[in-house]
C-alpha cells in the first residue's frame, strides 16, 4: 500500500514524513529524518538505546510504529541542549564520565531526564529501577547513577 | 514485499467493523511492545494493524460502582499512576508495572498483555486473583467473562473473528480485602517471569482468611487458578500450617516445561515459594 | 618526581572533560550505523540455520531476480586463500579460517554461519532476496560441549586437523587443534612436600561481550580498484590488512576511516561484515551499507571460550603454596584459536610457584569461532585457581588475603610463563583490600565475602602518532588507535602535559589509514600505554623545535634555552635576557623560523607492565528461589600511574560488572539441534543496574618505568577476578561451593537441596 503521510512534532518543530505501516519510529527517525543520535542496540526493546519521549511519556522508538507519531509530541536526544548550552544532566555526564564508548548515552541522558521530570529526588535504588531498561556494557553503572543523581541535587538546588 | 495495512479508528464500533471485514491475518496495536517484537522477527505478518489507540474510551480508566473499568490501551505507567485504583489493587497495578523497563511501561498495556497469550505474562494472575473481568466488543454486541477464560493456550486466545478486548474491569475491593502479585526473574528487571504469583485474601475481623483466590504464571499453558491453594488459607491466619499447605498445593498444581527460562523441577519449586510470600503480603494487605 | 624528570605534573592525574564529550551526549557522534553514503545499497546475510553442514548447492537466481537487488554473492565470490597462520591482534589467526568464518565454504560449521549476502536498493528487497536464496544442505551431526567435542567417535568439525603438540603426530583428525605445556620444576615431587591438597574440577560458560552497537560498515568500490571502508572496529588498520588479505587487495587501495565505536571489549578485533560490503560493492558499482541485527551478532560474532578447568595446588600447613597444576579445555567455536594459551600463562601468573605445570587444549565445537574478550583466556583459568585458592584458605583456616600476600608474586618472581616480574603491584592490591572498610563490614545471614585476584600482562606494540602545532599555538595530535573508553582525552593530557599548554587547546582525532602512520589495534590494554607512548616522543619532539625556533629567534644555542609552562625560555642568566616565548608567539611566527611545527613519532612500544587487581564481594543468596544478590562490591588495582583517574576507574567498574555478569547469569543456551535459544537481550541476561551496587574502586599505582609517566594498561585486569570471588562470597553465605559459571538462580538453588538433602541423611 502507499505510503503514510504523518504530520508531527519533533523536538519542537513541526515535522512531516512518509513512512511505511512497518517501519518503526526508530527506523523513520535514523533512515528518514537522519537524527541517528537515537541509537539501535536490539530493535526488541531490550536495551533503551533508542529512547524517546511521546508526548512527555519515555518510550523505545523500536517498539513504536511511524505510523502512530501523528499528532504526538517527540523528542530525542538532538532537542536536549539548548542550542549549544548543555542539559544539566549532559553536562554532568561529561564531568562524572558517566560515559566509555557512549553509544547507550543518548538512551540514558532520555531516560534520565524523564526521571527527573517524574521525581526530581529520586533514591539511588528508585534510580537504578527506572534506568534498568537502558543498558550499558562499559561502566558497571556506577558513574551514570552518580551523575544522574548529582544532576538531581542541583536541580533540586537550583530551583 | 510484505505491506501490511493501518488503521487508526476513533470509535470501538469502527475498530470492531475493520477487524471483522478485515480478510487475512489482523492484529490489534495497543501498547505494542509485544507485537512490534513479533513483526521484527517475521515471525508474524498480519495483513492489517488496527491501532485502538486513538478510541478515546480505551484510554481512560473509570470508576465503575466502586470498581474499575480500565480502557485496553491504558499503558502500565498510566495504571502506576492512578493513585485510588493503586491504592484498591496493588498486586494487579505492581504486577502490570514488573512487565518490561520504564520505556515498555510507557506503552504496555493490560490487555496487550492478556491478549498476547503468553503464559508467563505479568498482568495476568494478578488480575485473575483480583476477580477482573474483561469486556469484549465484536459484530454482535459486547459481551463480559473472567479474564482466565480469555487465554486458551500460549498464543491463543477465546477471541471470535472480529472481537477486541475493550476494558478490564476490577470489582469493588471488598473490606480487610488485600492483592499481591510477585514474580520470579533471574535478574531484578527486564526478564520474562520464571514464575508468577497472584494472591488475594479477605479477612474477618479477626483477621482469620473468609475468602482467597492464588493464581499462578508461567508453570502451565495458560494461567493457572488454584483452588487447593486458596483453601489452604481459608480458615487460617496464614500459620505455618497454612503456608506449608499452600507450598505443597502450588507445587501439585504445576505443568511446566524446562525451557531457556528455567527447568520443570526449579519452576515447581518457586511456585510454592512466591506463593507463600505473595500470600503474607497479602494478608498483610488486607489487614493482618 | 615524575619518571620523566619534571618535578610535578600539570596535566596527568586531573579529571578533564573528554575531548569528544559533546559530541557523544548530544547524538552528533557518528557511529557505525549512523554513517552513509549516496547511492549506498543495504547489505544483509543469509545465515545458517543449522549446527554443522554440508552445503550441497545454493541456488541464487531467484534472488537476484527479486527486484531492486544489485548484487548477490557467496564465498565462491571470494578468493580461496591457502591455509595460513600468522600472529595478529591479539592471538594467532589463519586467514583461510578467518575467510571461511566471514562466508560458508564447503560446509556450515554453527546456527548463524553466513552462507551468502545480498545488496539491494531497500532492506525490504534485501530481505525478500535473502528468503528467495535456496540452499541444498546435508545435515551433519554436531557437537556443542568441549568435552564431547573430544571424545572419540564425536563428530568431526575439520577433516584435515590433527592435533598439534603431541608426540607421536596424530593420523586420524581430531577436533583438538592442539595442546600445549607450560612447566616450571617438577610438579610431582613437590606435592610431596604439600600438607594440603585440593583437586577440583570447574567450568565456565562462553559468555558475549555484550557491546551495545551491532557490527556496522559502509564499504565503496570504485571503478579504479580503490576500495574506501568506513565501519566502526578496534582497529582501521587491522580492517584494513584482513580485508586486503581475504580478498586478495593492495593494502594501497584501501582506505579505511574509522567510526565512533560503540563498545568492543576484543570482539571487534576481527571482520565479519568488511570483506561481504566489498565485495558486493564491487559486484554492484555502488556503496554498501551492512548493519548486524543484535541476534546476528548473537549468532554470528564471536563470544569468547567456556572451559573446563580442573585444578590441583598444594600447600604446607602453614600457608605456602608449594605446588601448582592445571589442565585446561578451551572451545574455540568453529575454528581452531582459543585463548587457552594466555589461559595457561595466566592461571598460576599471581604466585610464587617454584613448581608449576599447566596443560592446555584448543578444541572445536559448532558455535561460533571465539573472538578476545577482555583479557581473552585469563578469565576461565582464573576462576578455577582463584576457586581453589579460596578453598584452600578454608582448610588452612586462614584469611583469603592473608594467604594471597603470603604467596603473591613479587618483583624478581619467576613467572610459569617464563618472564621474572619486575615492578609490579600485586601486594598492593591486597594490601588495599585489606586496608578498606568493606572488609571489615558486617554481614547478615545468608551473606557471605569473597576476594579473589587477577592478572593479565598487558602489551605494548606498534603504534604511531603525529603532532601538529597550529598557527594559533593550539595542536592537534592524531592517532591510528579507535577511542572505546575515552583514550582521545588520554593522548590529549599526554600531549599537553609535554607541551606544557592547558589540555582544551589540544585536539586528539583518531585519523584513517591513509593519514597516520600504522597503528596496531586497540586491544590488549596497550594504546594509553603504547600509542601514549608515541604521542609523549613526538610531543617531545615538538618541543625541541619548539626551542630551536626559540634559538633563532635570540641567536643563541639551542642548549641555552629550556621549555616550561608552554613557553621557551633562556635556561639561566648566561643565556641572556629574553622575554620568554610562548607556544602561541612560536607558532605565529612559525613561517619566518623555518616553516611549519610538526612531528611524527612511530614505535614498537616494549615493556607493557603486567598488572594485577583484587576484588572483594559480598552477596546475599535467597536459599529458597537461588537469587544472588550483589551487596557491596570492591576492587583494587595497580594502574601504574592513572592519566586520568575516572576512565581508570570507569574500566575496572565496567570489568567487574561484565565479570558479575559472567558469574551470574550469562551464558549461551542451545536446543538440541544446536541451534541458539537466546540470541538477544532478553535472554542473553547482561547485568542491569539495579542489580548492582555501586563499584568502589581504589587505584593504587606502582608507576611502570617502562613508560614515560608510567601507566600500564588498565582495561583487562578487571575482568579476571570477579568470577571466583563470587564464587567465593556464595560459598562464605551458604556454605556450598559452586564450580560451574553461570551460577545462575536454577542451579544456586539445586545445591541448597542437595545441601539440605545430604543433611538429612
Amino acid at each position: 500500500m502507499a505510503k503514510h503521510h504523518i504530520s508531527t512534532t519533533i523536538n519542537g518543530e513541526p515535522v512531516e514524513f512518509l513512512c511505511n505501516t512497518e517501519q518503526t519510529m526508530l527506523d523513520v527517525l535514523r533512515d528518514e529524518l537522519h537524527l541517528t543520535g537515537t541509537k539501535e542496540g536490539c530493535a526488541t526493546g531490550d536495551c533503551g538505546a533508542c529512547s524517546i519521549t511521546v508526548d512527555g511519556r519515555l518510550v523505545c522508538a523500536c517498539l513504536m510504529l511511524g505510523v502512530e507519531a501523528e499528532g504526538h509530541a517527540v523528542e530525542t536526544i538532538e532537542g536536549m541542549a539548548d542550542g549549544d548550552k548543555l542539559h544539566p544532566l549532559q553536562q554532568k555526564f561529561l564531568e562524572y564520565a558517566a560515559l566509555q564508548c557512549g553509544i547507550c548515552t543518548p538512551g540514558f541522558l532520555i531516560a534520565s531526564k524523564a526521571l527527573l521530570e517524574h521525581n526530581p529526588d529520586p533514591t539511588e535504588e528508585e534510580a537504578r529501577y527506572w534506568l534498568a531498561g537502558n543498558l550499558c556494557r562499559c561502566t558497571g553503572y556506577d558513574k551514570i547513577i552518580r551523575a544522574v543523581l548529582d544532576t538531581a541535587a542541583d536541580m533540586r538546588g537550583a530551583s | 514485499m510484505y505491506a501490511p495495512s493501518f488503521a487508526a479508528p476513533t470509535t470501538v464500533a469502527d475498530a470492531v467493523q475493520l477487524l471483522a471485514n478485515a480478510s487475512g491475518v489482523t492484529r490489534v496495536l495497543a501498547g505494542g511492545t509485544d507485537l512490534l517484537v513479533q513483526l521484527r522477527s517475521g515471525i508474524l505478518k498480519p495483513d492489517l494493524i488496527v491501532d485502538t489507540k486513538r478510541i478515546p474510551e480505551l484510554r481512560t480508566i473509570t470508576t465503575e460502582g466502586g470498581g474499575y473499568r480500565i480502557g485496553a490501551s491504558v499503558s502500565g505507567a498510566e495504571a502506576g499512576e492512578h493513585a485510588a485504583l493503586s491504592r484498591d489493587w496493588p498486586g494487579v497495578v505492581e504486577a502490570v508495572e514488573l512487565i518490561g523497563s520504564t520505556q515498555i511501561q510507557g506503552r504496555a498495556s493490560f490487555v496487550g498483555n492478556l491478549c498476547n497469550a503468553s503464559p508467563a505474562a505479568d498482568a495476568v494472575p494478578a488480575l485473575v486473583a483480583a476477580g477482573a473481568t474483561v469486556v469484549i466488543a465484536g459484530p454482535n454486541g459486547e459481551r463480559e467473562i473472567a479474564v482466565e477464560q480469555v487465554p486458551t493456550g500460549p498464543g491463543r486466545t477465546s477471541l471470535a473473528k472480529g472481537e477486541m478486548v475493550i476494558a478490564v474491569k476490577l470489582p469493588p475491593k471488598p473490606v480487610r480485602t488485600g492483592d499481591a502479585y510477585l514474580r520470579f526473574i533471574p535478574r531484578t528487571e527486564m526478564d520474562i517471569a520464571v514464575v508468577g504469583a497472584g494472591v488475594c485474601v479477605t479477612l474477618d475481623g479477626q483477621g482469620v482468611c473468609r475468602a482467597a483466590k492464588v493464581s499462578l504464571g508461567a508453570v502451565a499453558p495458560t494461567v493457572l487458578v488454584v483452588s487447593a491453594a486458596a483453601a489452604a488459607l481459608v480458615g487460617s491466619k496464614l500459620d505455618d500450617a497454612a503456608l506449608a499447605t499452600l507450598d505443597a498445593a502450588a507445587q501439585a498444581a504445576c505443568n511446566p516445561i524446562s525451557d531457556k527460562r528455567g527447568t520443570i523441577e526449579y519452576r515447581t519449586r518457586v511456585a510454592g515459594v512466591l506463593s507463600r510470600r505473595a500470600a503474607a503480603i497479602a494478608f498483610k494487605r488486607a489487614g493482618a | 618526581m615524575a619518571p620523566d624528570g619534571t618535578t610535578s605534573l600539570r596535566i596527568i592525574g586531573t579529571r578533564p572533560i573528554r575531548p569528544d564529550g559533546v559530541d557523544k551526549v548530544t547524538g552528533r557522534a557518528q557511529f557505525g550505523a549512523d554513517f552513509q553514503l549516496p547511492g549506498q545499497l543495504i547489505g544483509k546475510v543469509l545465515r545458517s540455520p543449522h549446527a554443522h553442514a554440508r552445503i550441497r548447492s545454493i541456488d541464487t537466481s531467484k534472488a537476484e531476480a527479486v527486484p531492486g537487488v544489485k548484487a548477490v554473492m557467496t564465498a565462491a565470490d571470494m578468493p580461496d586463500i591457502p591455509n595460513e597462520e600468522a600472529f595478529v591482534g591479539e592471538g594467532p589467526a589463519n586467514f583461510r579460517d578467518m575467510s571461511d568464518n566471514t562466508m560458508a565454504r564447503g560446509k556450515v560449521l554453527y546456527d548463524g554461519h553466513a552462507v551468502a549476502a545480498v545488496a539491494a536498493t531497500s532492506a525490504a528487497a534485501a530481505d525478500a532476496a535473502l528468503s528467495a536464496i535456496k540452499v541444498d544442505y546435508e545435515v551433519l551431526p554436531h557437537v556443542i560441549e568441549v568435552e564431547d567435542a573430544m571424545v572419540e567417535g564425536a563428530p568431526i568439525l575439520h577433516d584435515d586437523m590433527f592435533t598439534a603438540g603431541v608426540d607421536p603426530k596424530p593420523t586420524t583428525p581430531s577436533n583438538v587443534s592442539r595442546r600445549m605445556v607450560f612447566q616450571l620444576g617438577d610438579v610431582d615431587a613437590a606435592f610431596e612436600k604439600a600438607d594440603i591438597v585440593i583437586e577440583r574440577k570447574y567450568k565456565t560458560a562462553p559468555v558475549h561481550q555484550g557491546y551495545i552497537e551491532p557490527h556496522a560498515c559502509v564499504a565503496q568500490y570504485a571503478a579504479d580498484g580503490q576500495v574506501q571502508i568506513f565501519c566502526s572496529s578496534q582497529g582501521q588498520f587491522m580492517v584494513r590488512a584482513y580485508v586486503a588479505k581475504l580478498l586478495g587487495i593492495d593494502i594501497s587501495e584501501i582506505r579505511v576511516t574509522p567510526l565512533e565505536i560503540g563498545g568492543g571489549f576484543g570482539g571487534k578485533t576481527l571482520v565479519y561484515l568488511e570483506p561481504l560490503a566489498v565485495v558486493l560493492s564491487r559486484k554492484s558499482g555502488r556503496p554498501v551499507k551492512m548493519v548486524m541485527t543484535r541476534e546476528e551478532v548473537f549468532r554470528g560474532s564471536g563470544p569468547t571460550s567456556g572451559g573446563t578447568v580442573w585444578v590441583k595446588i598444594g600447600a604446607t600447613r602453614d600457608g605456602v603454596i608449594v605446588a601448582g597444576d592445571a589442565v585446561l579445555k578451551y572451545q574455540a567455536g568453529a575454528y581452531a584459536g582459543s585463548p587457552v594459551g594466555p589461559g595457561c600463562m595466566t592461571a598460576f601468573a599471581m604466585y610464587d610457584l617454584q613448581d608449576v605445570r599447566i596443560t592446555g587444549y584448543d578444541v572445536v565445537t559448532n558455535r561460533p569461532k571465539v573472538a578476545a574478550y577482555r583479557a581473552p583466556g585469563a578469565p576461565i583459568s582464573t576462576f578455577g585457581v582463584e576457586s581453589a585458592v579460596d578453598e584452600l584458605a578454608r582448610e588452612l583456616g586462614m584469611d583469603p588475603v592473608e594467604l594471597r600476600l603470603k604467596n603473591a608474586a613479587k618483583k624478581g618472581t619467576k613467572a610459569a610463563y617464563g618472564p621474572t616480574f619486575g615492578d609490579i603491584g600485586y601486594v598492593e592490591t591486597l594490601e588495599a583490600v585489606k586496608n578498606h572498610p568493606n572488609y571489615q563490614a558486617p554481614l547478615g545471614p545468608n551473606q557471605g565475602r569473597g576476594v579473589a585476584s587477577g592478572f593479565w600482562f598487558n602489551i605494548g606494540g606498534e603504534s604511531s602518532a603525529t603532532v601538529n602545532i597550529n598557527e594559533d599555538g593550539t595542536a592537534v595530535v592524531a592517532t591510528g588507535n579507535p577511542d572505546i573508553g575515552g583514550s582521545r582525552a588520554s593522548m590529549a593530557m599526554m600531549a599537553a602535559e609535554v607541551l606544557g599548554i592547558d589540555v582544551e587547546r589540544v585536539r586528539p582525532i583518531v585519523a584513517d589509514t591513509s593519514s597516520v602512520g600504522y597503528c596496531f589495534l586497540t586491544g590488549g590494554s596497550r594504546v594509553t600505554f603504547a600509542t601514549g607512548m608515541a604521542v609523549v616522543e613526538a610531543s617531545r619532539a615538538v618541543v625541541n623545535e619548539l626551542k630551536a625556533r626559540a634559538a633563532k629567534t635570540w641567536d643563541i644555542p639551542v642548549e641555552a634555552v629550556e621549555w616550561k609552562d608552554g613557553q621557551a625560555l633562556p635556561a639561566g642568566s648566561n643565556a641572556g635576557d629574553f622575554e620568554p616565548l610562548s607556544l602561541e608567539d612560536i607558532a605565529a611566527t612559525s613561517g619566518r623560523t623555518g616553516g611549519p611545527i610538526a612531528s611524527t613519532s612511530s614505535l614498537n612500544a616494549q615493556g607493557a607492565g603486567p598488572g594485577f587487581g583484587t576484588h572483594l564481594v559480598d552477596v546475599e543468596v535467597d536459599r529458597e528461589t537461588g537469587h544472588v544478590k550483589v551487596l557491596r562490591y570492591l576492587a583494587t588495582q595497580d594502574a601504574g600511574r592513572a592519566i586520568h583517574p575516572s576512565y581508570v576507574e570507569g574500566q575496572i567498574q565496567g570489568g567487574a560488572v561484565q565479570g558479575i555478569g559472567w558469574a551470574l547469569n550469562e551464558e549461551y543456551i542451545y536446543d538440541e539441534q544446536g541451534r541458539l535459544e537466546n540470541p538477544g537481550f532478553l535472554d542473553y541476561r547482561i547485568p542491569v543496574a539495579s542489580d548492582l551496587p555501586m563499584i568502589d574502586t581504589v587505584v593504587v599505582e606502582v608507576p611502570n618505568p617502562r613508560h614515560p609517566y608510567g601507566a600500564r594498561g588498565v582495561g583487562e585486569v578487571p575482568i579476571v577476578p570477579p568470577m571466583a570471588a563470587m564464587a567465593n562470597a556464595i560459598q562464605d553465605a551458604i556454605g556450598i561451593r559452586l564450580t560451574e559459571l553461570p551460577m545462575s538462580p536454577p542451579k544456586v538453588r539445586k545445591a541448597v537441596d542437595e545441601q539440605t538433602a545430604a543433611a538429612e541423611e
